[in-house]
């Protein structure tokens, strides 16, 4: 079975973020990192092509000026291969404008049987790419998966939910999000690092695709931010070293508050 | 752009409709005139939202077995081209509640703004405010187009409150055949035992983060939250790694808690944790390092080792 999974390259969470003066979105200017979400559903790929017996991982992404090494990482994990979406006119796309790029680089990437993702990004969390990945390729969707098992042309899929979690019956091809931490992602080996280097990485703009620039980036996005403002800053408290009674400090405001 | 009417996606849970769901009704009927709710919960649910608001439930039924996303964004769509459109829908950041999101903005060709904690007219149009950085900025962004503004709204972002109306009437609202985009089907559903409160309404809210060294460790937070009818958190960290299961998870992922007292145990306080937490009404810390993020919005901050500091504060709450 062949596996799709969509990946992005983020700024170094342990980094302090910045926005742009000028565009007002976050600086992505720096070295991209995987994002750590996405390898949790490239593990998933690659224990689910595994058990079929057959078939690949091929990895898809949209990431400014061709940056590939995340892309790497999961390629050292196990990966086959890649498709990048590079294009300037992508700058200040938005999740909608991605799923877009996303859905059509899937395409490009050949018959799928399933295409997995995060279920967010940790740099914009918007958490909406999915399923409109999902809706631009008229396909079922199943978000939140705690496991997949797939049984010929289905999957049953456990969904994460509020109470609990659903049981969910899904014919493929489907996208489904893999929740973080349902599964360990392998450390790639020496091995896989020096294999992943020469693995095909599939670098495309948006002509490539089909895709006009004009439903994408800062035009095609139908919203603008209007004002960036400081929040309201919580007062500092008290912050005392613990010289082995710290505790007591504990005791005594929970007293104070009543809750004990 | 006069703001007229808003449909706010209404999710139950056991035939209660769920807290967000109240609070965005909230919000919906200080923004627009009309304010009419859209769910698959059935008419059952008209009193509580009538009394909070709104005047219509437009209800999608048969849509039991059915996964939210594609059959709700399915049934608004088709409303809104059969030109039956509302300025704005305003949904939960929830798990259905993103489904429907994305799925809409595709069929409507419109953006999302997501994350919001309040809405709010700018220029005469629909904006959205969504922290950013740990809560420290806000982002105000609006719609530049006349579309249907979609808005995906954080739990706890405002406060739910009656407004004295009566029931709200009952209407069907059409779901259209969906094709393969909704081929999905629940075949069961499990309701995870819990025991204690909830993170949701839990007065007192206890979380651990990778500062407790190992998973064995998390049972120190276990052991504090039930001295003090805590619910356990934690931080992404440690639910990434697989310590305890993501319904636990307290930040920008998972759940936003407003306790009265929470409680950071071996937490840093990543952006992504701040988030979730920073609206309780009081929060003590422990961490080792003095320079931690989360004594920035500590009220009482313990610099220590939390193998020390709980076991202790443990031993003196049961011997009171």
């Amino acid at each position: 079975m062949n596996v799709v999974v969509c990946v992005k390259q983020i700024p170094d969470p342990a980094d302090p973020g910045a926005l742009d003066p000028t565009t007002k979105t976050l600086k992505r200017d720096g070295k991209l990192i995987l994002d750590e979400s996405d390898s949790y559903g490239v593990e998933m790929a690659l224990q689910l092509v595994d058990t079929a017996g057959g078939g690949e991982v091929t990895l898809v992404s949209m990431a400014p000026n061709g940056e590939v090494s995340g892309i790497r990482t999961a390629l050292a994990m196990g990966a086959a291969k890649a498709v990048l979406v590079s294009d300037d006119a992508l700058g200040g796309t938005d999740a909608l404008g991605t799923a877009k790029v996303l859905a059509k680089a899937i395409e490009r990437a050949g018959q799928a049987d399933l295409i997995l993702t995060a279920t967010e990004s940790s740099d914009g969390y918007t958490g909406t790419v999915p399923e409109q990945i999902a809706e631009l390729l008229s396909l079922p969707s199943v978000t939140f998966a705690k496991s997949i098992e797939v049984n010929g042309s289905s999957a049953k899929i456990q969904r994460q939910t509020e109470a609990g979690y659903d049981d969910v019956e899904c014919p493929l091809p489907a996208v489904v999000s893999v929740t973080a931490g349902v599964v360990e992602p392998r450390y790639p080996s020496f091995k896989g690092i020096m294999a992943a280097k020469s693995k095909p990485v599939d670098q495309v703009g948006l002509g490539d695709l089909g895709i006009d620039a004009g439903s994408v980036g800062w035009a095609g996005g139908g919203q603008e931010i209007v004002e960036i403002v400081q929040a309201e800053a919580r007062e500092a408290g008290t912050v005392i070293e613990d010289d082995g009674e710290g505790f007591q400090k504990i005791v005594e405001m929970l007293a104070e508050l009543k809750v004990i | 752009m006069g703001i007229s009417k808003i449909w706010v996606f209404g999710e139950a849970a056991g035939g209660k409709v769920t807290t967000t769901t109240l609070e965005l009704l909230a919000k919906a009927r200080e923004l627009a005139d009309t304010v009419e709710v859209v769910t698959t919960a059935g008419g059952d649910i008209a009193a509580e939202v009538g009394a909070h608001g709104a005047s219509k439930v437009l209800n999608i039924s048969g849509a039991d077995s059915k996964l939210a996303g594609p059959t709700v964004a399915g049934a608004i769509a088709a409303a809104v081209a059969a030109g039956n459109a509302p300025d704005a829908v305003m949904l939960a950041t929830s798990y259905d509640g993103r489904d429907v999101a994305g799925r809409l903005s595709v069929k409507l060709d419109a953006p999302v703004i997501t994350n919001v904690v309040d809405i709010a007219e700018r220029d005469g149009a629909l904006a959205g405010v969504e922290p950013v950085f740990g809560g420290t900025t806000n982002v105000i962004t609006k719609f530049t187009t006349d579309k249907v503004g979609i808005f995906l709204v954080r739990p706890k972002s405002f406060a739910a409150e009656e407004s004295g109306g009566g029931a709200a009437a009952v209407e069907e609202l059409a779901a259209p055949d969906l094709g393969a985009s909704g081929a999905a089907v629940i075949t069961n559903r499990f309701v995870e035992e819990q025991t204690g409160p909830s993170l949701d309404d839990a007065s007192v809210v206890v979380s651990g983060g990778r500062g407790l060294g190992e998973k064995d460790n998390y049972a120190l937070v276990e052991d504090l939250s039930k001295l003090l009818a805590a619910a356990p958190g934690a931080s992404r960290a440690i639910v990434d790694a697989g310590w305890v299961p993501y319904s636990y998870q307290v930040g920008q992922t998972g759940k936003v808690v407003k306790p009265n007292v929470y409680i950071a145990a071996g937490i840093s306080g990543a952006t992504q944790h701040l988030v979730g937490m920073k609206g309780s009404k009081h929060i003590i810390a422990i961490n080792k390092d003095p320079e931690a993020p989360i004594f920035s919005v500590a009220d009482l901050g313990i610099v220590g080792d939390v193998h020390k500091v709980m076991p202790k504060l443990i031993e003196a709450l049961k011997a009171r």
